[in-house]
């Protein structure tokens, strides 16, 4: 698919612009952290293979590249299975196919419900048993991991979406108000969805959710 | 103005409004997903830790077998305590006289008293009594304790129970001393009575602050509705384990009189407490599980009462010796205990019997075939589907049904609907933390489950505080555990940090500390809670030591002795209790010495002698040159540097 790594930099040797592949694709903040591996590996790995090429400020590409997604899978693989162990009861390997989605966005991932649905199609059994095998799920997460699949939603975005369910802009929106688009539009939610919203959102006093608070409140909850 | 434009534009405004209902709602679910994945985390550590704790059980258990080996040569004018921790009996009918007419049950007193014989009247006057939070005046403990076992005595080891079409049974699992779920149970369900049968499936008692409350309104029930009120005994109707987990500091607290008396007694009581019930032939109810080896038949013949605690397994003395016993670091040979004590071999259960129950007390069911060691808990074994099938099939039954694990829903089915686990103390580790459950059966109709969950408040906070409360008590008790093996974990961390530099990968970081700590966790979840990274994402490894430290009783005591003293604490505090056989709270400083000298040879610290002597001289003391153990122990706490500040916060938000 399209999820290629994209290498960050091309390094002058010899004179020649060398490009490297296969290419890693990493948000910038990572960066840092790929030349710290890269460092790393170096210091280990003394061999130099025929398709590498070594700059002068000693950093090494390709095979390094292959390296780098390595340890990065190997990574996203030990996260993943740490998810999955904390929901798997039985310690069999298996975790009921209705927490999944809490293991998938709770690896920070933030699929819709139709996103999460044909994720489930695509580990389930031929045959659904209700229950999701770690040997299915795993290649299944490690690439919507690698591709980034499913961002978060950026804070300044759940405002202006509240803003705009806020026609009149008046700061707030009544109980019945949110309980009718939560409930009626998108995909829609459960009773119980609705009500554990509403226990943490709704300001007592006015009845209803002075929604920069609530998402502000929210934030510092999570980090 | 035409009907066109007016409906694009509704038809755009209503395309906005959905499209920003799904991203709240995207951003809803995402954030739910990982309160609930929190909640999760944190129970688990909860789980870890406790299961770890029981680990240590058996370390102490061998502890005592090697103390017993060198105590008495060290100490051979004390057979007292050799012959207390061997059980000796009491005899029964003239100690009841005498035990009950030395206590009084003053006028002044404005507790529930009982009426013997008991009726269900005595069952109301208690329960409404302990609402009231009253205390049960230790005269009457003592004869319902007395009543218990002469009653109890009478019954087999398995209680044989026959349900029918108007008559269901209900069945409760873990309550540990939480009251307040007891009194939701009796609320939705109804008290026990001639037409409303209950099963306890044991852990009455431990951890909760009302265990003396649950244990009497359960055996007034018993008195007063023997064929229909069944208990059976879980691993926390031992003795060992009550002084470890509570219930024995409770009792001695309310009844700072005769509390010893009553701790007496329940020694025994717990004895005679039946192993299981058995449901219509079909259905077998036990506290913990099975093994591969579990023997039914056997089961039924043995004499239960011989079983005192895990904590004592049989020592056989003659050549078919324990292994453990051969650890003896001075060499000594082992002396057959008849002549040096009131000690028979009849006094205690044959080693396969005594393994049975243990396996009957501590088992967990877990989905991978076979039979294992339980390595989390230190007794019993790991059983898989295969056990369960083999085992019911081979005694004619259809299901199992246990309680000792705690469950998010107070209750979980597994081995293809054969095992069903119910737990009924919701909030167990902290408020939030799961619900509790009892179960109603009836002949051939499937169970039916029932949840419920205690809380304080009269409606229940929004879950994002729950889940807050609950992860921050987890990660406290987890950084505690760090800080008892700090040492340990330093080690483990400077192994991996060749350069020296203070940081580790994240990778190394989780591999030390799930082998140093011994804890299956997600280490990389929880790691922003217990460390700081720096820009690279490597893990400064001594950040989780800056902001938690001991506090020392003395200022000049070394850390490692301190570190140790506190790792070893609960351990520390049993041996003590031990000892102290008069449960006044007091040894001499010769027992301490003989004591620490036992205790740093056979779990091997290096901690020298004059150390610990100085640091106890230092403490207060009594006049007579002895200690408050239970003082000395409190002094080694853990202070959390940032507690004030997130007790602050806290009021802001």
């Amino acid at each position: 698919g399209s999820q290629s790594l994209v290498w960050l930099k091309s390094q002058k040797i010899g004179g020649e612009t060398v490009e490297t592949g296969p290419k890693i694709c990493l948000p910038v903040d990572k960066r840092n952290t790929i030349w710290f591996i890269f460092r790393t590996v170096k210091s280990e790995d003394s061999e130099v293979c025929s398709r590498c090429y070594l700059s002068e400020d000693g950093l090494i590409f390709y095979c390094a590249a292959l390296k780098v997604k390595e340890l990065v899978v190997a990574e996203y693989h030990r996260k993943i299975k740490e998810a999955f162990e904390v929901f798997d009861h039985e310690a069999n390997n298996t975790v009921d196919v209705r927490e999944i989605g809490t293991i998938i966005r709770s690896l920070g991932c933030c699929p819709s419900e139709g996103e999460l649905h044909d994720l489930i199609a695509e580990v389930e059994e031929e045959e659904p048993t209700g229950y999701i095998r770690y040997e299915k799920f795993l290649p299944v997460m490690t690439e919507v991991l690698l591709e980034r699949r499913y961002r978060p939603i950026p804070e300044d975005t759940l405002l202006r979406a509240f803003e705009v369910l806020d026609s009149s802009k008046r700061g707030f929106l009544t109980r019945e108000e949110l309980i009718k688009y939560m409930t009626e539009e998108g995909e829609p939610f459960s009773q119980e969805e609705m009500e554990e919203m509403l226990s943490a959102a709704v300001d007592p006093e006015s009845n209803s959710i002075h929604y920069k608070d609530y998402i502000a409140m929210m934030v510092v909850d999570e980090s | 103005m035409g009907c066109g434009t007016s409906s694009s534009t509704k038809d755009r405004k209503s395309e906005k409004a959905l499209k920003a209902a799904l991203v709240i709602q995207n951003w809803y679910r995402g954030y739910s997903a990982r309160l609930k994945a929190r909640q999760r985390y944190a129970l688990t550590i909860f789980q870890s830790i406790e299961y770890a704790d029981e680990q240590g059980q058996l370390q102490l258990s061998n502890f005592f077998s090697f103390m017993l080996e060198n105590y008495t040569q060290i100490h051979e004018k004390d057979p007292e305590l050799v012959a207390r921790l061997f059980g000796r009996t009491l005899q029964d009918s003239k100690d009841r006289q005498e035990y009950v007419s030395f206590v009084d049950v003053p006028d002044s007193y404005n507790g529930p008293r009982l009426q013997f014989p008991l009726t269900f009247t005595d069952i109301d006057l208690l329960v409404e009594a302990f609402k009231q939070q009253q205390i049960l005046h230790a005269h009457y403990v003592l004869e319902v304790l007395f009543e218990t076992k002469r009653v109890l005595k009478q019954m087999p080891n398995f209680t044989q129970v026959k349900t029918s079409p108007t008559k269901e049974i209900t069945i409760c699992g873990d309550l540990h001393g939480k009251l307040d779920d007891l009194f939701l149970i009796f609320y939705k369900n109804g008290l026990p009575s001639g037409s409303n049968s209950y099963i306890f499936n044991g852990d009455f008692v431990d951890r909760g602050k009302h265990s003396m409350e649950i244990l009497m309104i359960l055996f007034v029930s018993f008195l007063v509705y023997p064929n229909d009120l069944h208990l059976n005994r879980g691993n926390h109707e031992d003795f060992m384990m009550n002084l470890r987990y509570g219930f024995t500091k409770e009792i001695l607290h309310k009844y700072k009189l005769h509390g010893k008396k009553i701790l007496q007694i329940l020694e025994d009581v717990y004895t005679w407490l039946p192993i299981g019930t058995i449901i219509d032939n079909e259905i077998l109810v036990i506290h913990g599980g099975i093994s591969e080896s579990t023997d039914l038949n056997l089961l039924h013949r043995i004499e239960r009462h011989k079983m005192k605690s895990v904590l004592m397994p049989p020592i056989s003395i003659d050549e078919d010796q324990d292994t453990d016993l051969k650890k003896t670091k001075t060499g000594a040979n082992v002396v057959p205990r008849e002549g040096k004590t009131n000690e028979s071999p009849s006094e205690q259960l044959p080693k396969h019997e005594w393994e049975q129950v243990i396996d009957i007390l501590w088992s967990d069911p877990r989905g991978k075939r076979g039979c294992y060691p339980n390595t989390s808990r230190g007794g019993g074994c790991y059983f898989g589907p295969d056990i369960t099938s083999k085992i019911l099939n081979k005694f004619q039954l259809k299901m199992l049904i246990r309680s000792h694990e705690c469950k998010p829903e107070g209750y979980e089915i597994c081995h293809d609907g054969k095992v069903v686990t119910v737990f009924s103390a919701s909030n167990y580790y902290e408020e939030g933390s799961n619900r509790g459950a009892y179960i109603k059966l009836c002949c051939d109709m499937t169970p039916r489950f029932f949840q419920y969950q205690v809380t304080r408040a009269t409606c229940l906070r929004p879950l994002y505080q729950r889940v807050n409360t609950m992860e921050s008590s987890a990660i406290r008790i987890l950084k505690e555990r760090m800080l008892s093996r700090k040492t340990d974990l330093i080690r483990a961390f400077q192994l991996q940090d060749r350069s020296k530099s203070g940081k580790l990968s994240m990778g190394q970081w989780a591999f030390s500390m799930e082998n140093t700590l011994g804890l299956n966790l997600p280490w990389r979840s929880l790691s922003p809670h217990l460390v700081t990274t720096d820009k690279n994402g490597n893990i400064n490894y001594m950040s989780t030591f800056q902001d938690i430290h001991i506090q020392k009783p003395v200022k000049e005591a070394q850390s490692t002795l301190i570190e140790t003293l506190y790792r070893y604490r609960s351990d520390l505090q049993i041996i003590f209790n031990v000892i102290d056989s008069d449960h006044s709270g007091l040894i001499s400083m010769e027992e301490f010495r003989a004591m620490w000298k036992l205790f740093n040879s056979h779990y091997s610290i290096h901690i020298e002698d004059f150390q610990v002597d100085e640091l106890a001289e230092r403490m207060d003391l009594n006049k007579d040159g002895s200690i408050d153990f239970n003082e000395f122990l409190k002094a080694f706490y853990v202070v959390h540097k940032l507690e004030k500040l997130n007790k602050s916060d806290a009021n802001l938000l």
